[in-house]
């Protein structure tokens, strides 16, 4: 066990290697300089050149990549920002809190939502709740986080006046935006929790148990929940791209100043240190909670432990 | 000689009842036949786009008649600059569903060729693209498109380019983990004994048992492909304006919210129903195909 988990956490620092290489090697693709847009179009093309001298820009591709990722480790150094000229990390680093704070939001109820129905659907197959459910849950997985956000937008801002519609000043600012994230990864959720039980409970030893004569409150809670659950661990973990896509755009739709929202704002401004930083930003840490979730399913999957048990030996 | 004919006969045969049965079994499935109707409305719809009413009523402006509520004259009402909302729909959503259609294509072709390599050569060849992919598919699909548009700027194909390099991942691991569990049947094993060569294996006892979970799965990505294209476009990362898109539609539809929600109502209603249409087909092909799954 403790090899497995050492073995994932050695294989980080390769992935985030490779996770910034390839940001930083797409966005090196757009036309333009740092100097020109740091100087601005009617800068003399003499210091422009100098800026950029200055900043290593004229530097082959790798030792260029190799300096900002040096910048980037030992001195949460990201650059300066072309369009505010402030240092980018400062910029990055509350609107980073303030979208880990709405995706935490987003995973709880896709979660506690998505699960539960996902359960009681498959004991309850054929059943009305089973069809009703799982036919919305059909149509949600339709609807795109954007769709949602704006249908809210119009229903409790606009017409019923019950929620406020853009920022982050009170709990009641996260509802509208933590549902409308929250609530494709749900039917996902759900979906593939209903199915993940009914696999369960065709299983001879769900059979088995049956005919011991266990209690079918036994058989549900003890035999066909604790195996179906688990690769429901992982599609959880995978919600989290979903839910970062989500964030992206509730927070335009909401005004909410989150790392999503400034990278779609600085796009148009072309301030690509921001742009680069956040995507990375962003990346590093999806890296780490997939990371957490791998090692978590080892943990309560003893067929996993047990087989790294045996590797060790 | 005469032997042979009548072993391809049959074959040919067999291959016709086999797609009569799964397209019986298809056909079955209320929801799958609901779903492929309306696909084939909403498709033909698009397609037809340049027949139902002209390109250039997406795109010329009418200011005289700003924000006009759904009439005989404007089906879906006007936008901001007088626009008509029904061709913007009708004209948007044709390139929407060729991008997501094109794109689907060639990440299913890219991915299952990788995922084939990986999963048949095995070793050091399967290590090595694996390790790439978990690397790969690190970065959020959603930053990765957005960060391939900025960097290449928004047109068709660097759409597509980006759609492709954001889906093929999939087909990667689908087709490798497909590969291996077939590699593994007894029915291989047995060609294999029978002295038959890679390539014959590959293509007839692999492909055709590999080949359902590829399908079914193509179809579903077409509908989370829309989404995805949607949501760029939204985000002001589809196709230069003045070219109409559903999600731009929607975007600038926002700030007439209150004034005039229809033009929310229609784009949000095709997005909706096409990527639903879709996804009933795609698990009505999943019953149709492995009928083990569907107890």
């Amino acid at each position: 066990m403790y090899r497995y988990v050492f073995k994932r956490l050695l294989f980080l620092i390769p992935t985030i290697l490779g996770v910034t290489l390839i940001i930083y090697a797409v966005m090196s693709i757009t036309p333009g300089d740092p100097g020109r847009s740091m100087l601005g179009t009617s800068a003399p093309q003499a210091d422009v050149d100098a800026y950029n001298e200055a900043l290593g820009y004229n530097l082959p591709f790798f030792q260029k990549y190799l300096n900002y990722l040096i910048k980037m480790i030992f001195h949460q150094d990201f650059g300066i920002s072309y369009f505010t000229k402030l240092p980018v990390f400062q910029e990055i680093w509350p609107r980073f809190l303030v979208t880990i704070k709405l995706a935490f939001f987003g995973i709880i109820l896709s979660t506690l939502v998505g699960v539960p129905f996902g359960i009681y659907a498959a004991v309850k197959q054929y059943s009305a709740f089973d069809t009703i459910t799982s036919l919305v849950a059909f149509f949600m997985a339709a609807f795109p986080a954007f769709v949602l956000g704006l249908m809210f937008l119009y229903i409790f801002a606009l017409k019923l006046n019950l929620l406020p519609s853009y920022g982050i000043a009170t709990f009641a600012h996260y509802i509208m935006p933590a549902m409308a994230i929250s609530i494709p990864p749900a039917a996902q959720n759900m979906r593939f929790t209903k199915s993940s039980m009914l696999e369960a409970i065709r299983q001879d030893y769900v059979r088995t148990a049956r005919a011991k004569g266990a209690p079918e409150r036994t058989v549900i809670w003890k035999h066909t929940l604790r195996n179906a659950l688990l690769p429901v661990v992982t599609q959880i973990g995978l919600n989290l791209g979903m839910l970062i896509a989500g964030a992206v755009v509730v927070e335009r739709i909401f005004s909410i100043p989150g790392i999503g929202s400034l990278i779609v704002d600085r796009i148009s401004y072309k301030d690509e240190p921001v742009i680069i930083a956040g995507t990375i930003l962003i990346s590093i840490t999806f890296t780490i909670v997939m990371l957490i979730v791998d090692i978590l399913y080892a943990y309560i999957d003893p067929r996993i432990r047990a087989k790294y048990a045996k590797l060790k030996g | 000689m005469k032997n042979n004919e009548n072993g391809s006969d049959a074959i040919l045969y067999k291959k016709e009842n086999q797609f009569k049965e799964i397209w019986r079994r298809f056909r079955k499935s209320k929801g799958a036949v609901i779903g492929l109707i309306l696909f084939i409305v909403i498709a033909g719809g698009l397609l037809a786009a340049d027949l139902i009413v002209p390109y250039e009523k997406a795109v010329s402006q009418n200011f005289g008649a700003r924000l006009a509520p759904p009439s005989m004259e404007y089906p879906f009402g006007t936008d901001g600059y007088g626009r008509d909302a029904f061709a913007r729909l009708l004209h948007g959503g044709r390139t929407s569903l060729s991008i997501a259609l094109l794109a689907t294509f060639s990440s299913a072709i890219i991915g299952s060729s990788l995922g084939a390599i990986a999963g048949f050569f095995g070793g050091k060849v399967d290590n090595l693209i694996m390790r790439s992919l978990d690397i790969f598919m690190s970065v959020p699909d959603i930053l990765f498109t957005m960060a391939v548009v900025y960097a290449l700027g928004p047109s068709f194909t660097n759409l597509l380019i980006a759609l492709t390099l954001a889906y093929f991942t999939n087909y990667v691991r689908l087709v490798r983990s497909q590969v291996l569990n077939l590699a593994e049947q007894d029915y291989v094993e047995a060609a294999r004994a029978g002295g038959a060569k890679n390539a014959r294996i590959i293509i007839s006892h692999i492909i055709p048992n590999a080949i359902g979970v590829i399908i079914v799965n193509t179809t579903l990505n077409v509908a989370k492909i829309i989404l995805y294209e949607s949501t760029l476009s939204f985000l002001g990362l589809g196709m230069p304006p003045p070219h109409p898109e559903w999600g731009l539609m929607l975007a600038e539809a926002r700030e007439f919210m209150r004034t005039a929600p229809w033009l929310m109502f229609f784009p949000s209603a095709a997005i909706v129903f096409t990527a639903a249409s879709i996804n009933l087909i795609g698990d009505g092909m999943r019953d149709a195909l492995d009928p083990h799954l569907k107890s």
